[in-house]
């Protein structure tokens, strides 16, 4: 019954919307509800919708290399608004360098996801880890 | 979070609290009716403002722009976007959160407190709003704010039932869409205690309202006058002015009585902002003094409850074994009753039953 | 093409063979841009064409084949990278160091906050200063990043768009100070605004204004840089969002039309104007859409300026053109394999006929381009250019049937989308596409298509070597370019001393002008000079502009 809720967000400066788009259809079409953020949003905004819209999983997406710097922002500012990121799924995708990723997962992202991911693969991980984040926050 | 921890919450301003009672309420979780029979006694208060029209209209920018006025006058404002779902895979894709800065990136919406705005699917519902609409307002009014904007999907003629959440609903349409048939297929004449008329900077907006006006009135002769009006014809003139005659000379005559009025805005520049937020105000104000709010919630409220009795039986029929709803129905496939009958007597075995004795 | 009775019997004989064959069991194949493929080509598919008339010489009208006589046989296209990252001394070493290694022309890659206009310490530029390109706020960085760079030598392109006329303005300036005449500097600036409404999303001022400001560079570049392509008119991002060819083809020609409406509606001569338009293309996957996209597209572009526009100089004519190879095509997977794509797409590139190229590294998929595969990529078209023997004659793929036909179809389909913008604008190509941006036509199209070709991926009916077929297992080590953190610092830095060190007093009488200049609905390109020269930063001067236009907000078109 209970649909899982993604928010698809695109933070910092950078116009590539093309792949937070195709993922958003597709996460639709694999029945869950997307709520599209729209293009440079600062973490504050993502952070906020995170919550007002209680979302089971925070994706951000983004191609500008800022990741380092807003990612983290995210994350902060979902605690300083009384949120727990704990309790959702937080993914990455766009331009990742593979030395960031060990960062970015003690940061508390979830899963990092570079180009050419099948989505296929973003919709199973997104599944899998909001049932295990269910079943820890409930015990 | 547990129930207490989130009645707490929403009531002492925890925005977390309210985003977490939507979910569980939107979500038929039992916590969900706990909640909302917990907080009954706090709502009430919120004026409940519904605004609909078709796709592409610019309902979310008028949305962000009357929010954004309703905060200079130092109201705050809970806002639920309904977006359709999709009905093949039951997914939604919501998209009207990012249109809540308007053009002023400098108000931004997304972070003040005093604005909370929440993303719905309608879930394949008929009618452009969620089942669980009305329960959200419901949360949103008892957290405390001042006025609850309802934002649902205008897809063809779905708008009607914005008048099951709204104390005033909107109708917003742009210029040339407002030609006769498509106004009156959409039954939407009917259901706006306001109407919008945005983009007016785009050619035709005159014409639009004075349409919307002459239909809203429904005045035969004013309809007549109209039907004569070629596009374009030179004794437009002429003809506005007789209208513009009758439309005062009815105004005059119906003081008791709420007529529509017709608004232009120019959404993207805020214009028409401020008359939009007055009337809505005058409405309210109306609405109160006439009796007409009580009246409109009574209504609403007497549906609401046949609503949920008729969800309660129909899942007690189906769930209790006893009742044979099953068998009825291979009957009836099998030609050995008649509906009719068959209905009837679940009714009966239905009122009955132990079952219904015990928890009734 | 050919004569009427050899057609009757290569067409009886088509049917003979299919038939023995038994051709017609084998599946439908079709292009990325929709477009079915038949199992063979023979001359009865291009009857209809008339090769004097379609096809002719190079450097003559339709110039299907090239817009010069002698192409790669006179002159190679130009190789240029696009490079660009941290701050201006970064940028400085990386380009000299492609000078040296025989590239001929400069390309700039900016950072996000100078894309869009901001400085370097705007709240919103945290995290992105140098990150994607090179940081410029004020001329000083501009006077480092050419430091040693004779502006009479080489030919530089910016990619910039929004604050497209303050970098013109800097490059004059420098040019200025380097004594170097204007009519001497050479180069390009993107300066394209529509598409960015389209696909690229460096979206600052509304639509019509910036139109505005598009076309007073062309006024102001015909009189004082008459060696500039004002602008190119870009293909590439559109294709980038998921267009296909043919939505990358007539999106572009559709932008160009209207920006060529736009210049005569201000009194500018057109024959003056088009000498100094370019245009700028993606080459993707499919070797033979791409190609005849190119071909088809010159082809247009000359109907279009002749008929249409009524350029009498044959010149006018000319469709020039950058092409980048398909940025979105490289693969994070088994990154190797993408120098081999990006060597196809370049193929394509120089088989349509571009007039200058960049190929992608093969590690962007991860970052920005490391130095080693950056001089993979140059050699890449080196390699083509000196031992591969395509440039030995102009168009050899021309008179090929299936190109040919291609070529023709790819035409066809782009005229109907053109036709329908045209329709959208009541006979005005200009309104048409501002029409199409604000109904959010353009971004439906090109989303559509972009979840199309993802699903085909998806679904394995597209097959991407190494993501959805031959995957391996893979830990990846390939080096990586990793900005120094300290840029921002450093830039902000140099911001404040600038800032400090500058003539307040001129800098407020050059914004005031500027102001001024965009109120009276005046040219600003005068008034911009003079803020530059004043060392306004580029905040300070967009900010003016955002001022009197308003700033743009995008609909919401998933």
């Amino acid at each position: 019954m209970k649909k899982i809720r993604v928010l698809v967000a695109k933070i910092g400066l950078d116009g590539h919307d093309r792949g937070a788009k195709v993922v958003a259809r597709f996460l639709r079409d694999a029945g869950f509800e997307v709520i599209y953020t729209g293009l440079h949003r600062t973490p504050q905004e993502v952070a906020m919708a995170a919550i007002e819209e209680d979302v089971d999983v925070v994706g951000i997406s983004l191609h500008s290399g800022a990741h380092m710097t807003l990612v983290p922002k995210v994350i902060k500012y979902i605690k300083e608004y009384g949120g727990n990121p704990d309790e959702m799924v937080i993914v990455v995708g766009g331009i990742i360098p593979e030395d960031d990723f060990e960062e970015l997962m003690k940061m508390g992202v979830d899963g990092i996801f570079i180009p050419g991911t099948p989505i296929e693969e973003i919709i199973d991980f997104i599944k899998k880890k909001v049932a295990e984040k269910k079943k820890k926050t409930v015990a | 979070m547990d129930v207490d921890e989130i009645v707490r919450g929403l009531l002492n301003g925890n925005r977390r609290a309210l985003a977490r009672a939507i979910t569980l309420v939107e979500n038929d979780y039992p916590e969900g009716k706990d909640i909302m029979k917990r907080i009954f006694k706090k709502t009430g208060k919120a004026h409940v403002i519904g605004i609909t029209g078709f796709p592409g209209v610019g309902k979310s920018t008028i949305v962000s722009k009357l929010t954004q006025e309703f905060r200079m006058r130092g109201k705050t404002v809970g806002i639920i976007a309904v977006d359709p779902g999709s009905p093949f895979s039951g997914g939604a894709l919501l998209g009207d959160r990012l249109r809540m800065d308007g053009i002023d990136v400098n108000k931004r919406l997304w972070l003040d407190s005093g604005v909370f705005f929440r993303s719905m699917s309608s879930r394949g519902k008929a009618g452009g709003l969620s089942a669980k609409t009305g329960d959200v307002v419901r949360l949103m009014d008892a957290f405390g704010f001042n006025l609850v904007i309802v934002e649902t999907v205008g897809a063809g003629q779905s708008e009607v039932d914005i008048i099951e959440v709204a104390d005033t609903s909107i109708v917003v349409l742009m210029p040339e869409t407002g030609d006769d048939i498509q106004i009156n297929k959409a039954g939407i004449l009917e259901i706006g205690d306001i109407y919008v008329v945005n983009k007016a900077d785009l050619g035709g907006a005159e014409k639009t309202v004075k349409w919307l006006k002459s239909m809203l009135l429904l005045d035969d002769e004013a309809v007549r006058i109209l039907e004569k009006m070629d596009h374009g014809s030179h004794n437009e003139s002429v003809n506005d002015e007789i209208l513009t005659d009758k439309l005062e000379k009815k105004a005059k005559d119906a003081i008791d009585r709420w007529i529509p009025p017709v608004i232009m805005t120019i959404a993207d520049i805020g214009e028409g902002i401020k008359e939009l937020a007055d009337t809505i105000e005058k409405h309210r104000e109306f609405m109160e003094k006439s009796g007409m709010l009580k009246k409109r919630r009574t209504v609403r409220v007497s549906r609401e409850l046949l609503d949920l009795i008729m969800e309660d039986v129909k899942s007690r029929i189906i769930n209790d074994t006893s009742l044979k709803f099953e068998e009825f129905v291979n009957r009836v496939v099998e030609n050995e009753i008649d509906p009719h009958t068959a209905a009837e007597k679940i009714i009966e075995k239905l009122i009955f039953s132990k079952n219904s004795d015990t928890t009734l | 093409m050919f004569m009427q009775e050899d057609i009757e019997k290569i067409k009886r004989r088509r049917r003979e063979w299919e038939k023995r064959c038994e051709i017609n069991t084998t599946g439908e194949v079709k292009t990325p841009s929709d477009i079915k493929v038949e199992i063979i080509y023979d001359p009865s598919d291009i009857a209809h064409l008339d090769y004097l008339k379609d096809i002719g010489y190079p450097g003559e009208f339709p110039f299907t084949r090239g817009i010069y006589p002698t192409m790669y046989r006179g002159r190679l296209w130009t190789m240029r990278q696009f490079s660009g990252f941290g701050t201006a001394e970064d940028t400085n070493a990386r380009w000299k160091m492609l000078l040296k290694e025989g590239q001929t022309g400069l390309s700039t890659a900016f950072d996000f906050p100078t894309l869009m206009g901001l400085d370097s310490d705007d709240p919103l530029a945290d995290g992105e200063v140098g990150k994607v390109g090179v940081a410029v706020d004020t001329l000083k960085d501009f006077e480092i990043l050419f430091d040693g760079i004779p502006l009479d030598k080489v030919s530089t392109s910016f990619t910039i768009n929004p604050p497209a006329a303050i970098i013109l303005a800097m490059y004059t300036a420098i040019g200025d100070m380097q004594g170097v005449p204007r009519d001497q500097l050479r180069g390009t600036i993107q300066n394209d605004m529509l598409k960015e409404f389209h696909a690229q999303n460096t979206l600052v001022l509304p639509p019509e204004p910036s139109v505005k400001i598009t076309v007073d560079i062309f006024e102001w570049g015909i009189e004082n840089v008459p060696k500039f392509n004002l602008i190119s008119i870009s293909g590439y991002h559109i294709r980038e969002a998921g267009s296909t060819a043919v939505q990358e083809l007539a999106f572009t020609i559709a932008d160009g039309m209207a920006y060529v409406e736009a210049a005569i509606e201000r009194g500018i001569d057109v024959d003056k104007l088009a000498p100094q338009l370019s245009f700028f293309f993606n080459s993707h996957n499919n070797f033979f859409e791409e190609i005849a996209k190119f071909r088809a597209a010159r082809r247009m572009w000359a109907k279009i300026m002749r008929d249409e526009f009524g350029a009498k100089n044959p010149r006018s004519w000319w469709l020039k053109f950058h092409t980048q190879t398909a940025g979105c095509t490289l693969t994070a997977q088994q990154p190797l394999n993408n120098i081999v794509r990006t060597t196809i797409q370049a193929l394509a590139a120089v088989l349509g006929g571009t007039q200058s190229l960049h190929t992608n590294s093969f590690d962007e998929a991860w970052a920005l381009p490391s130095e080693e595969a950056v001089r993979v990529a140059l050699r890449t078209q080196q390699i083509i250019a000196y031992e591969s023997g395509i440039p030995d004659t102009i168009d050899p793929l021309a008179g090929s049937y299936y190109v040919e036909w291609l070529t023709d179809k790819i035409e066809k389909l782009a005229w109907r989308y053109i036709d329908e913008i045209k329709k959208m604008g009541e006979g005005s190509m200009l309104r048409g596409v501002l029409k199409g941006i604000e109904t959010g036509f353009f971004v439906r199209e090109i989303s559509n298509a972009a979840a199309k070709y993802q699903r085909e991926v998806e679904e394995g009916k597209r097959i991407i070597v190494g993501v959805n077929k031959f995957t391996i297992e893979e830990k990846l080590k390939i080096p990586i370019l990793k900005v120094d953190p300290e840029v921002q610092k450093r830039q902000i830095e140099r911001l404040k001393r600038v800032k400090a060190e500058r003539d307040d007093l001129a800098v407020k009488d050059a914004l005031d002008w500027l102001r001024n200049s965009a109120e009276n609905d005046e040219n600003v390109m005068p008034a911009i000079l003079e803020c530059v020269k004043c060392y306004a930063t580029i905040g300070e001067m967009m900010g003016v502009l955002k001022e009197v236009y308003g700033t743009y907000k995008k609909p919401a078109i998933i």
